[in-house]
């Protein structure tokens, strides 16, 4: 692969070039958050709560402010800074707000609430800081659980939160649906809960903030997905024009959602940094990032599903409340789950009749936000044990009960209103089979001596929301559209902004690919600008695999400008005719003659006198690209392999074969990277991973003894397969690719360790599955 | 209290008056400047920080500066050439997709060179209990033991060849 | 995570390191490998006011075979120990695959990991089961303590603040003897962990107790490996706890201490 290798003549889309990224990186070059220092810069660090649920009295920083190294030390008060709040256009039965302060001002709702930061002139200081803070707490009974949120007389997390429900939507109800259960030949239900999790970014959170007063601007370099919504958010908790904010993202050490939202943390320090004249940095230590970031997947489901007495299912009925913890983070809301759950759960199945409820609950936790599939690994996991144990009752093999099932004409219209555009459901699900076939696998499950069992997950996932389908949703702010802008210099080198930033998908790389093939010029000599408010108009910035989908096409339609202008240039200065004009070899073809991009911009910046009539001085043209309608649909199958150990319970995953669609892939390797790191995550989710509290509301997990990512003993080589429905209207028949894997791992490992289980008559269905259900199951039998 | 140390780092030496609980991955990074090591949890278990003491992968975030006095440390940024050629074993993560976000890749190619130096022959097996040692979020660990266990063969093979030219 | 202020002392020799140990008294702490310390330092969970380093100690980190005795020096790392042909001893490298992982293996020290007395750590469970002798330098000279006498509760010994361990004497082969451990993720802390020697008929366990726990065999000589390990496992005086139940731990042992008579009797 030093060698491009091109997927038909001539074209980049397709190739698995090599990274523009990796030199710097793998050389220990990049630029980190972490790496950046300026002079006089200065360390913040939190003193955070210890109580779960508490009114605060009292926070004394006085010796704080006495400890050597310390420069300043800021309670709620002394910063006066305005909450972060995010807003659904639903009506007051549906939806509750929460004001989350960026530091707590009267009341602690989870332990490691910021309460005050800490300023010092080096991280160790600062540390001796915060240890010298005393916080006088009276605390109140804390609210732990969904269920306990949900109690009858439990305590309010927020005063103007009734029975702690931030979130409370019912959807659909198709007419008739009782009927519908009452008369089915077979019902079964399924009873879940799945363990909340941290996305685990490997760099945590962090910002390096400092007033520029040259600029008349504070800057703020720090690692967000959305670096435009955090210039909007900071720029009024300080009282700031959006212009005298100026937020730039360097290398990002990965995000995975968490960084998709605007913390607490990263407001503070500008503030501090504001106050002080000082550069400040923050960088956020594990413990932290373990404790007090951004969680996710906490969720409940109850699930029945009706059949026909040949296996086509007749009815989906869901009720989904998910543990969004103390705050609605910004700018998604507490509905982010139960909403993506509501909307989508039919998923890949002709579902004729659908209701569902979805709730967001508060607790005494750290709050959350979306994590890589947002709710999808959850409720794909649900739909496909609904299948499994549908099988089971119907005695019907559990893939060909999904075959019946599965949409195979497209588009097709759910009873979720949203239209599927064309996929390949049924032809990666046999492909799937096939290959686990072909390998032995089903002949070794059949051994005797071994507990070995095989599962599936079929899905798609809807990537590349448009502002259409995130309306839906009723957010306030709407996410959606990506406007690129395109420059070519003196030389013919080419500069491109995307709205959309890699924190490891590659977009210098693939990006750069799709300008490559519309302007006929190498890849490397095309430069993309990301991450940065000052040089890109708007932009949303990376999550929900909208990156390709939408910025790649907004890159697309941005080069064709351009390219449309060097067309129009060379044809008036060879005397041609424009319709005429191809794009050809780094240049423009006009009939026989051919003036190279270096010519035609050398006129259009040096020689401008000789440009046509109308045409402007400069190359440069700017486009925007939004997705209509509901989106498109990537899908997959995943097979998993497992053998259970009787002796300890203990889980090995033996194989693990995917069948993916993500349309046209841009860069293969980078989308089977994508899929196997999802899968990775996917596989945390099911077997190892767990946030969990105790009956105080203090976190269990704050290292990684206890947090348990799996590392490369634990995680399987994975067989991708590809299958390529291109998508009719994004601009390079592009789908999104980046969350796919964590969908569909968690139901295929569920599924494989039942069909382990399956002499045994135990059924597990929540996770991460824990090794003594395992053991006991197995020591029974 | 501050520390008078003396420390060696990628044949470099540095003069350094610190505070002896220093970490020396802190020391690298921010009074060295050496950034291409990086920071992922000080407490041992994700192996951002991996360098190379005495020859040997070891946590940076475990080991105070003041304690490594006299030993020879290697950081990633004594792996590519001075005019930022690639090492054979860099080259290998950038051909096997073996790094994504990049922030694991300075600790996974300092355990790998580290682990190479000492076992040239290991099993595909051996390697990826190796790569166990350190955690990468971004690419489920299959391409990083593909690039490892391609660099060795590469070393290996160019190591013969050397053997069969002298021999000629 | 950035550890509180300590003065840092640096030992060039065991006399040495006692001295300010002697010196500084309670509020130090000797610091080799420094792989558990260290982290513990980090979360500000430990926070001596005194290092003493006594990495820079030499002659502390030899193995020597001494007839049917084998002394290893306290600094002796995880991983040369790995590394070492060390006969009938063997029990002791292979153990070492246990210990962490590469990165941990090359710093951690046999010394401090017997120091630092995790009641599930490798080196606990072999040197109760091995019968070792852990020798400490103290201002008064030193002494020989047997390991079943030296870990008193959880990161608790019979160590002085102001002794060192020098070395550990392991008085005798152990050519038929294993250890083994599960835990959900590789290299964690166990579970549980077993190891049994076959010659001495001894099995200890750790994850069972605040400390490494000699099981005392109730089984006739002859019974099987199977049958010996469920009467290991029925002796044991467990708990439910978060997370783990009694029944769960106990079915732990008897699948362990049976591989670990297993893996002893291939040798």
């Amino acid at each position: 692969m030093a060698e491009p290798r091109f997927r038909r003549d001539g074209a980049w889309v397709g190739a698995s070039v090599p990274r523009r990224e990796d030199p710097r990186l793998l050389a220990g070059r990049g630029r980190f958050v972490d790496d950046i220092t300026l002079p006089g810069m200065l360390h913040a660090q939190f003193v955070r709560s210890t109580e779960a649920h508490a009114r605060l009295l009292a926070v004394d920083l006085d010796e704080v402010r006495a400890v050597p190294g310390v420069v300043a030390a800021y309670t709620a008060a002394d910063l006066d800074l305005a909450d972060i709040t995010a807003l659904l256009d639903r009506p007051a039965h549906e939806f509750v707000p929460t004001a989350m302060p960026v530091l707590a001002r009267d009341t602690v709702r989870y332990v490691g609430e910021p309460v005050a930061v800490v300023v010092a002139k080096d991280p160790y200081a600062a540390e001796d800081g915060v240890e010298a803070a005393v916080v006088e707490y009276a605390p109140l009974e804390p609210v732990v659980s969904d269920l306990g949120a949900l109690a009858e007389g439990a305590p309010l997390v927020h005063a103007g939160a009734p029975r702690n429900t931030l979130v409370d939507v019912s959807l659909f109800a198709t007419e008739g649906i009782d009927d519908v259960f009452s008369e089915a030949h077979t019902v079964v239900e399924v009873r879940t809960k799945t363990g909340r999790q941290n996305a685990l970014p490997l760099e945590t959170r962090g910002v390096v903030a400092d007033w520029d007063d040259r600029d008349e601007q504070l800057r703020v370099q720090t690692c967000s997905q959305v670096p435009h919504q955090v210039r909007t958010v900071l720029a009024r908790c300080v009282g700031l024009d959006e212009k005298q904010v100026r937020v730039t993202v360097p290398d990002m050490g990965g995000g995975f959602g968490q960084k998709c939202v605007v913390g607490r943390e990263e407001i503070a320090a500008a503030a501090a940094a504001l106050r002080l004249r000082r550069p400040v940095k923050w960088i956020e230590d594990r413990r932290d990032a373990l404790t007090a970031a951004f969680l996710a997947r906490e969720q409940r489901y109850t699930v029945r599903a009706a059949f026909s007495a040949d296996g086509e299912i007749l009815g989906l009925d869901a009720d989904v409340v998910c543990d969004m913890g103390a705050y609605s983070c910004y700018p998604f809301t507490a509905g982010i789950e139960p909403l993506m759950a509501s909307a989508e759960m039919p998923g890949v199945y002709r579902v004729p009749a659908y209701r569902v409820r979805g709730r967001a609950v508060t607790t005494n936790k750290a709050p959350t936000a979306p994590y890589r599939g947002v709710s999808r690994p959850q409720y794909v996991m649900v739909v496909e044990r609904v299948f499994e144990k549908a099988a089971r009752a119907l005695g019907i093999d559990a893939v060909e009960l999904r075959r019946r099932n599965l949409i195979t004409v497209f588009p097709y219209t759910g009873v979720n209103n949203i239209t599927y555009d064309p996929g390949s459901y049924l032809e990666s699900l046999d492909l799937c089979e096939k290959t686990l076939r072909d390998e032995g696998w089903f002949s070794r499950r059949s051994d005797e001596n071994r507990v070995i069992g095989i599962g599936f997950a079929c899905f798609s996932e809807r990537t590349g929301y448009g502002s259409g389908a995130f309306a839906q949703r009723k957010m306030q702010v709407v996410p959606g559209f990506d406007i690129s802008e395109i420059r070519m210099d003196l030389n013919g080198t080419v500069s491109v902004t995307t709205g959309t930033l890699s924190h490891g998908q590659s977009h210098e790389t693939t990006m750069a690919q799709i300008v490559a093939d519309r302007l006929g010029v190498p890849y490397d000599r095309v430069k993309i600008v990301q991450g940065d408010t000052d040089r890109i108009t708007y932009g949303w910035g990376s999550f929900a695999s909208r990156s390709i989908t939408i910025g790649g096409s907004a890159v697309a339609a941005a080069s064709v400008k351009l390219g449309d202008q060097l067309r129009e240039i060379a044809a008036h200065l060879l005397g041609g005719d424009v319709e005429s004009a191809v794009l050809e070899d780094g240049g423009v073809r006009v009939g026989s003659s051919w003036l190279s991009y270096a010519d035609i911009a050398d006129v259009a910046y040096l020689k401008a006198h000789l440009l046509p009539k109308g045409v402007g001085p400069g190359l440069a043209a700017t486009a925007s690209f939004d997705v209509g309608g509901d989106g498109t649909f990537s899908n997959a199958t995943h097979g998993c392999v497992v053998e259970l150990d009787p002796g300890t319970g203990g889980v090995e995953i033996l194989r693990y074969v995917c069948v993916e669609d993500c349309g046209v892939a841009i860069h293969p390797q980078v989308v089977e990277g994508q899929a196997r790191g999802g899968i990775a995550q996917g596989i945390a989710g099911a077997l190892f991973e767990e946030v969990r509290y105790d009956d105080a509301g203090q976190p269990l997990a704050p290292s990684f003894m206890e947090y348990k990512v799996p590392t490369a003993r634990e995680i399987p080589d994975v067989r991708i397969e590809h299958l390529e429905t291109p998508c009719a209207f994004t601009e390079n028949g592009a789908k999104g690719a980046g969350e796919g894997g964590t969908i569909g791992a968690p139901a295929a490992v569920l599924n494989a360790v039942n069909d382990a289980l399956r002499h045994t008559g135990v059924e597990l269905d929540d996770t991460p599955i824990p090794r003594e259900a395992i053991f006991r199951a197995l020591e029974v039998s | 209290m501050i520390q008078l140390v003396e420390l060696v780092v990628n044949g470099e030496r540095h003069d350094l008056a610190i505070e002896p609980r220093r970490t020396l991955v802190d020391v690298l990074r921010h009074d060295l400047g050496l950034t291409g090591t990086h920071v992922g949890c000080e407490h041992g278990i994700c192996g951002a920080c991996t360098v190379l003491v005495d020859g040997a992968p070891a946590r940076a975030c475990l080991i105070f500066a003041a304690q490594v006095e006299g030993a020879e440390i290697r950081t990633v940024e004594s792996l590519a050439a001075p005019d930022g050629t690639l090492n054979d074993l860099q080259q290998c993560f950038s051909e096997h997709h073996g790094l994504q976000c990049g922030f694991c890749t300075p600790g996974m190619l300092m355990l790998a060179e580290g682990y190479l130096a000492e076992e040239p022959e290991p099993t595909t097996e051996e390697i990826r209990d190796v790569v166990a040692s350190n955690l990468c979020r971004c690419t489920g660990y299959q391409t990083i033991v593909e690039a490892i266990d391609d660099c060795a063969t590469r070393r290996r093979a160019a190591f013969q060849d050397r053997l069969d030219r002298s021999a000629s | 995570m950035k550890p509180a202020a300590f003065e840092y002392h640096r030992a060039r020799s065991v006399a040495g390191a006692v001295g300010l140990l002697t010196e500084l008294g309670d509020e130090a702490k000797v610091v080799a490998g420094g792989q558990s310390l260290v982290a513990m330092m980090n979360f500000r969970l430990a926070r001596p006011e005194h290092l003493v380093d006594i990495t820079h100690i030499d002659g502390l980190a030899e193995i020597r075979r001494e007839g049917d005795t084998l002394r290893v020096g306290a600094l002796t790392t995880h991983r040369t120990v790995e590394k070492a042909e060390l006969g009938d001893f063997a029990v002791l490298s292979r153990a070492m695959r246990w210990v962490g992982h590469l990165p941990i293996r090359t710093r951690g020290t046999v010394g401090g990991s017997i120091a630092h007395a995790d009641a599930t750590a490798e080196w606990c469970l072999l040197a109760v089961l091995l019968e070792a002798r852990i020798v400490a330098e103290g201002p008064a000279g030193r002494r020989e303590i047997p390991a079943e006498e030296f870990f008193l509760g959880p990161f608790t010994t019979a160590l002085e603040p102001d002794e060192l361990i020098v070395e550990l004497v392991f008085p005798h082969p152990a050519p038929r003897a294993a250890l083994t451990e599960y835990a959900d993720r590789k290299g964690d802390f166990a579970l549980v962990a077993a190891a049994v020697d076959l010659d001495t008929d001894r099995i200890v366990l750790g994850g069972v107790g605040p400390v490494p726990t000699v099981v005392r065999g109730g089984w006739s000589s002859g019974a099987a490996s199977r049958a010996r390990a469920a009467a290991a496992a029925d002796s044991l005086d467990l708990r439910d706890e978060p997370g783990i139940s009694a029944h769960y731990r106990r079915g732990l042992v008897r699948t362990l201490v049976e591989r670990a008579y297993e893996e002893a009797a291939r040798g």
